[in-house]
């Protein structure tokens, strides 16, 4: 267990993580477009190898993290994922699976559950089948999802649907949770795609209007009721359409980390989106050590650095001030109050773009893709 | 097929799905259980009360038991432990 404790102040809320969130890779065969990866992803050639990430969750169970997300990228895009399952699944740690369908064969699947696979959480793109191929970029995909989804069911895993809403897919929900309860899904979550990454790019084309998103709300609503016992649902609205932020995972630095498939440690998924921000690698330092004193997870931890309207704001400890991502991407400085909070100065022009931006003729999609010299080596 | 809302009665045999994990939280000295995207704190009681759902025992068995232990009348338990059970079964997380 951590002693908090030092003189460091900062250490005090660091307290061990719950969850960690393992992007094995960037490598996918889809390209959404509101993919959360960040813009410039990472190389097949500098990814952690099997023995890396092997330690990795071995110091990632000694820490306390009782919850692992396999994710990329698309992780079954690995071909030593049963290895990397085995070394979660022998540090004790819950492990669900985060995969587009496309690529997992009923074997591999029946492979990973042997070796302790607790859940799988997979992403559906819409109910139309061409709709569903288009927003992802890969022909044929959606079918594939179908059968992998049977097959969850089939070997007794527990089924997560997760589908991102945006202007394409929002006025659909109804469809979509019909879909989820008939796949037999345990949980649906239906979380309004936030904007950073590549969802900022494609944000003239993804945003919904308001009204689309309160309706959802009372669509979720209405279906909780029915579905009580049968399906639970997790529904997130766009934060351009908020009053108050929503709270960073508990806290920057407190309950959560994300390794990037070179072994990066971030405190959250998008951090690498703040500039100026230093992050260190599994390869160098043992994971305690770099959640404990690392300059990126102790430079927003807690509330002490927040500046007004939040330093003298009732609601600092419960929403801790919202998204550094946001804040930086709006304001330029990630300690900035979350311009998703109405008490923000900047939050007048966020409304005011999404509902601009909301209103405009849908236009092509910025897809996914490696840069050039990005290219995936295979 | 579609799946049905599990209603906690007294001759119900709860367990636990093979996806919800009750473990001991051995850094943070407490009892968890694991769930997709969740995980809960259960007090020292719900945990006495899972440890015995075993897909055998009834919730009026695991009552009956439990006010022995506890010298307290089996319907105030029973009440109590069905209001939980229905909770959790509520959340996906029970099973007969
Ligand atoms: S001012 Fe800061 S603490 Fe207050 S509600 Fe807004 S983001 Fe939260
Ligand atoms: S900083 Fe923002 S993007 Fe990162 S975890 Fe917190 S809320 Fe999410």
């Amino acid at each position: 267990m951590i002693e908090a404790g030092d003189n460091n102040s900062a250490d005090l809320c660091a307290v061990a993580p719950m969850g960690l969130l393992a992007e094995l890779t960037h490598r996918c065969p889809l390209q959404c477009p509101y993919c959360s990866n960040p813009t410039e992803l990472e190389r097949s050639s500098g990814e952690l190898s099997t023995e890396d990430w092997a330690r990795v969750f071995k110091e990632a169970g000694e820490l306390g993290i009782l919850q692992t997300h396999l994710s990329g990228g698309e992780p079954t895009v690995r071909k030593d994922l049963e290895e990397i399952l085995k070394a979660a699944v022998d540090a004790g740690i819950y492990t669900n699976l985060i995969t587009a369908g496309v690529l997992l064969s009923r074997e591999r699947l029946e492979g990973l559950v042997d070796i302790g696979l607790d859940h799988v959480q997979l992403s559906v793109q819409h109910v139309d089948a061409k709709l569903a191929d288009k927003i992802a970029g890969f022909k044929g995909g959606y079918s594939k999802k179908l059968e992998l989804a049977k097959w969850v069911k089939e070997l007794g895993l527990p089924l997560t649907v997760n589908s991102p809403m945006h202007r394409h897919n929002v006025e659909y929900l109804e469809e979509i949770i019909e879909f989820a309860v008939k796949l037999g899904a345990e949980r649906l979550e239906v979380a309004h795609i936030q904007y950073y990454g590549w969802a900022f790019e494609n944000r003239h084309t993804l945003i919904p209007t308001k009204e689309q998103v309160y309706r959802n709300a009372d669509t979720v609503d209405e279906a909780r009721e029915r579905l009580k016992g049968i399906m639970s649902i997790d529904f997130v609205v766009p934060d351009y359409y908020a009053v108050r932020p929503k709270p960073c995972m508990g806290g920057w630095g407190s309950s959560f980390m994300t390794i990037s498939p070179t072994g990066k440690v971030l405190p959250c998924h998008a951090a690498a989106s703040i500039k100026g921000l230093e992050f260190e690698n599994v390869k160098d330092r043992h994971l305690r050590d770099i959640w404990l004193h690392s300059s990126s997870f102790n430079k927003y931890r807690g509330t002490d650095y927040l500046p007004d309207p939040c330093k003298s704001c009732e609601f600092r400890e419960v929403d801790f001030g919202g998204c550094r991502c946001q804040a930086f991407m709006f304001t330029g400085d990630a300690k900035n109050t979350d311009p998703a909070c109405s008490k923000s100065s900047f939050h007048k022009d966020l409304l005011e773009i999404a509902e601009r931006e909301s209103k405009l003729e849908p236009k092509e999609f910025l897809y996914r893709k490696f840069t050039k010299q990005q290219q995936p080596a295979e | 097929m579609t799946k049905e809302r599990l209603i906690v009665e007294t001759n119900t045999t709860p367990a636990l799905p093979r996806f919800v994990k009750l473990r001991h939280d051995k850094g943070r000295d407490r009892w968890i259980m694991l769930a997709p995207e969740r995980i809960l704190t259960p007090d020292p009681i719900a945990v006495e009360v899972l440890n015995l759902c075993d897909g055998v025992k009834t919730v009026g068995e695991i009552s009956g038991h439990l006010a022995e232990i506890y010298n307290a009348p089996t319907e105030v338990i029973e009440k109590d432990i069905k209001t939980m059970l229905q909770d959790l079964a509520d959340k996906g997380f029970l099973i007969s």
